[in-house]
């Protein structure tokens, strides 16, 4: 096992600084010069010179990207050139609405298409796996963006329930706050609950057409108990996988999902930092991202050695 | 004796009620505004989110523009002007604080313009101040500035965002917590979301009729129109045209279309050929049809213009007819110019929706009279760097939004190539008169001359979409300077 950890801790080093370069690298050649961007079009040219200097452009490449790795290591993200404040402090704050945003996005799916997909599997080919279906592929094809406009109308403007958007901090009133995660949550976990509907029931129906369910059911379960017992924890395989899939896109969705909801969040940060040629902070948003990624993928191995006893043990030498 | 007493009490209860109940009506407002501002100093930014949530807002400076473009009283309650056009004598207003409670005097303006003028300024319009010799205080209430030469405007830039008061005791913190002197007070900000401001009691001029002020930031148009459907928002100046049906016959809101500064301009490389013959461009200018333009960048609410100045300008001369649409007449003017066949050329675009709608449109005019555009879309940071700094460019659309910006056309090197000594001469002494009425002659006359050498194409002005709750009056109906200003701002009874 403590092979299995190791090499997967390895995998995940190596995984973030290829993603560290190649975001360096896409960063460094996009067209425009961020300095002569952020002083405007009436600046001089010894003024741009001095931001260049200043936002430490004039180095040559090999040596920035050192810097920027040798800095995060210590904790240090930069500073944001617009904002005129650390990356780190204004990613941390942005994470107080990303990371409970896609937590309860990531939940709403688990709990609304889990147990659908259950359902739909032990009832295959009835007319309630055949709606649970239907239900789930409608989900898959709505863009999250515009189910998000659709419940913000409905809720917000029809009825009034909620708010259409914006957001409370936590430490003036965390019901608001939690009011107005109600919305964007549900609309972020739509096609993920759908697609773990879908999921599930194809990996319960595989599992309990096997031997083991048989003889399960020769030992006296019933169909429920051995499917249970037996068949559910063996279909958890191909759903851990999507699961862990799965938030990467939930944190890619947040991008759209907080614009539409005019949330302070790290994608909508990102979104404003790339139109306002802020790389520093593109930079230090995307890697969080991506560690926040590739860390999901890390865990979900790591539950895969607890769930399957068989990957613990590696291949056969 | 006691049952008098007691109807008195009675009665004070009642009027403290109703007190109560008038002060209960909604003195709140919620404005959405698509972009967040990077900082809130203006005096060391050019983005216009600063000023649209701070000026004459929390800041004033010793004139203020008012919505028609003309210079009011601020902090200076009078001034004079000596005969030679070079010394200006500001009487300030008595009894003013900043918000932190420190008192304004002449220290103030000094240690602003000083601020301004000083060599690690970040001033965006250092410019228009760097005439100033000197600023002298002569009493706590009376300044004196002397300028190296006559400025025409001064006392319209000195209304400017730029030149807003700030105080040494506050200054260096004013881009995350702005401190001024205006009717309203800064109280939070909460990136990403909002910014909170407050009626500040002790303000010096008339109070205000709000209390309370948020501003929200939103930049998708669907959330906008969603969020003013449920009320999350009571209104904002800046609608996307093509929305604004949802609000039209809708009684619960208004909608005020007014113009704003942004001269939008087919901008013209003069310096490269063919763009350097001056039949070409009067070609180009044959062939435009601004009503198609208008109608298909802009859903109709542009105003059509024929020189590069705004409609609600008092100096605003109407020269559409200049170069009217007329497809035979920029054949004929291309044949004379060697093109009986047309040519081809680059037509870059930033990321605007007028700028890309409006490109396609003219390519396609274009086309009717031989020319063929090839039409490249650009990033801001691209095109800023392309077209703007290096000039590599042949044609590209933008709106110029700063205003009285026709100062431009005087500088050979600025980005659209255009060359003329007469006309830097007559700029040169429109600067230099302060005479309203000669003023005007000479804005006239610089108008005509560009629209004569068709030294861009000139397109429309863009127009200023405000949607707000209907109950809502006081809003600035035109934008002659960026700014969304509160002061006017109220609900109806």
């Amino acid at each position: 096992m403590i092979v299995y950890i190791l090499r997967r801790f390895l995998g995940f080093a190596a995984t973030l600084l290829v993603a560290a370069l190649v975001i360096f690298l896409l960063l460094d050649l996009l067209p425009g010069d961020p300095a002569q961007f952020i002083l405007g079009m009436n600046a001089t040219p010894e003024s741009v010179a001095r931001l260049r200097m200043q936002m430490g452009l004039d180095v040559p490449a090999p040596q920035r990207f050192a810097g920027w790795i040798w800095g995060m290591l210590q904790g240090d993200f930069g500073m944001s050139y617009t904002q005129r404040a650390p990356v780190a402090h204004l990613i941390w704050d942005r994470l107080g609405v990303t990371a409970p945003l896609s937590l309860f996005a990531m939940l709403i799916s688990m709990v609304v298409g889990l147990p659908l997909g259950i359902l739909a599997a032990r009832r295959r080919g009835k007319a309630l796996d055949t709606a649970i279906m239907v239900l789930a592929q409608t989900g898959v094809a709505v863009p999250s963006f515009w189910f998000g406009m659709l419940l913000a109308l409905l809720f917000a403007v029809t009825l009034g329930w909620l708010p259409p958007g914006g957001f409370t901090p936590w430490h003036e009133d965390a019901g608001a706050a939690l009011r107005s995660l109600v919305l964007p949550s549900l609309a972020l976990a739509l096609p993920q609950a759908s697609i773990l509907a879908r999921v599930m029931r194809t990996a319960l129906v595989d599992v309990t057409g096997q031997d083991f369910i048989r003889t399960a059911r020769a030992k006296g379960l019933t169909m429920g108990e051995a499917v249970w017992r037996h068949g559910v924890r063996n279909a958890l395989l191909p759903v851990l996988t999507i699961l862990g899939l799965q938030f990467a896109f939930l944190i890619a969705g947040t991008i759209i999902v907080e614009n539409v909801f005019y949330l302070p969040g790290l994608g909508r940060l990102i979104f404003t930092a790339i139109s306002q040629r802020d790389l520093t902070l593109v930079r230090g948003a995307t890697i969080v991202l991506i560690i926040a990624v590739t860390l999901t993928m890390l865990v979900t191995d790591l539950a895969y050695g607890l769930v399957d006893p068989r990957l613990r043990e590696g291949p056969p030498s | 004796m006691d049952k008098t007493l007691q109807a008195f009490g009675l009665a004070a209860a009642l009027a403290v009620g109703m007190a109560g109940v008038a002060l209960a009506q909604p003195s709140e407002i919620r404005i959405g505004v698509a972009l967040e501002p990077p900082a809130l100093d203006p005096t060391a930014g050019a983005a216009e989110a600063i000023d649209i949530v701070v000026y004459q807002n929390v800041f004033e400076g010793l004139t203020r523009i008012d919505q028609n473009g003309a210079v009011q009283p601020g902090l200076a309650s009078a001034w004079s002007i000596s005969d030679d056009g070079l010394t200006y004598t500001f009487t300030l207003q008595d009894g003013v604080t900043f918000h932190d409670g420190t008192s304004f005097d002449a220290e103030d303006v000094k240690f602003t313009f000083d601020r301004i003028l000083s060599e690690d300024s970040v001033n965006a319009h250092k410019e228009f101040f760097t005439p100033i010799t000197s600023v002298t205080v002569i009493d706590p209430l009376t300044v004196e500035m002397t300028l190296d030469h006559v400025i025409g405007r001064f006392l319209f830039d000195l209304g400017r965002g730029d030149a807003v008061i700030v105080a040494p005791e506050s200054a260096d913190n004013n881009a995350n917590e702005p401190i001024g002197t205006g009717p309203f007070a800064f109280v939070q900000w909460d990136k990403g979301s909002r910014v909170v401001l407050e009626a500040y009691g002790p303000y010096w001029g008339e109070p205000v009729h709000l209390s309370k002020a948020t501003y929200v930031f939103i930049g998708d148009t669907a959330t906008v129109t969603n969020a003013l459907l449920a009320g999350d928002i009571d209104g904002t100046n800046n609608f996307a045209a093509e929305a604004m049906a949802v609000f039209e016959n809708n009684p619960q809101f208004k909608v005020l279309v007014g113009t704003t500064e942004g001269e939008t301009i087919l901008t013209t490389n003069n310096k490269k050929p063919p763009f350097d013959n001056l039949k070409v461009r009067q070609a180009m200018a044959h062939a435009i049809d601004r009503q198609a333009i208008i109608d298909g960048a802009t859903y109709g609410y542009g105003v059509p213009i024929g020189a590069p100045f705004a409609p609600h300008n008092p100096y605003y001369v109407d020269l559409t007819g200049t170069y009217p649409f007329d497809i035979e007449a920029a054949r004929a003017l291309l044949a004379e110019a060697g093109y009986p066949d047309g040519f081809s050329a680059t037509l870059k675009l930033p990321p605007v929706a007028y700028a890309r709608l409006s490109g396609q449109i003219i390519a396609s005019q274009f086309a009717k009279v031989g020319i063929e555009l090839e039409l490249i879309n650009v990033e801001w940071a691209q095109w800023i760097e392309d077209v703007y700094s290096n000039k590599d460019y042949d044609l590209t659309i933008i709106s110029h939004v700063e205003p009285f910006d026709i100062g431009n056309y005087a500088n050979p090197d600025y980005y659209y190539g255009y060359d003329n000594p007469d006309f830097q001469a007559l700029i040169e002494t429109l600067n230099g008169t302060t005479d309203e009425a000669k003023r005007q002659e000479l804005a006239i006359e610089a108008q005509t001359i560009l629209a004569k050498d068709a030294v861009n194409g000139y397109l429309f002005e863009l127009a200023q979409t405000g949607v707000w709750n209907a109950k809502l009056s006081g809003m600035w109906q035109n934008s002659p300077i960026e700014g969304l200003v509160l002061r006017d701002i109220k609900w109806a009874e």
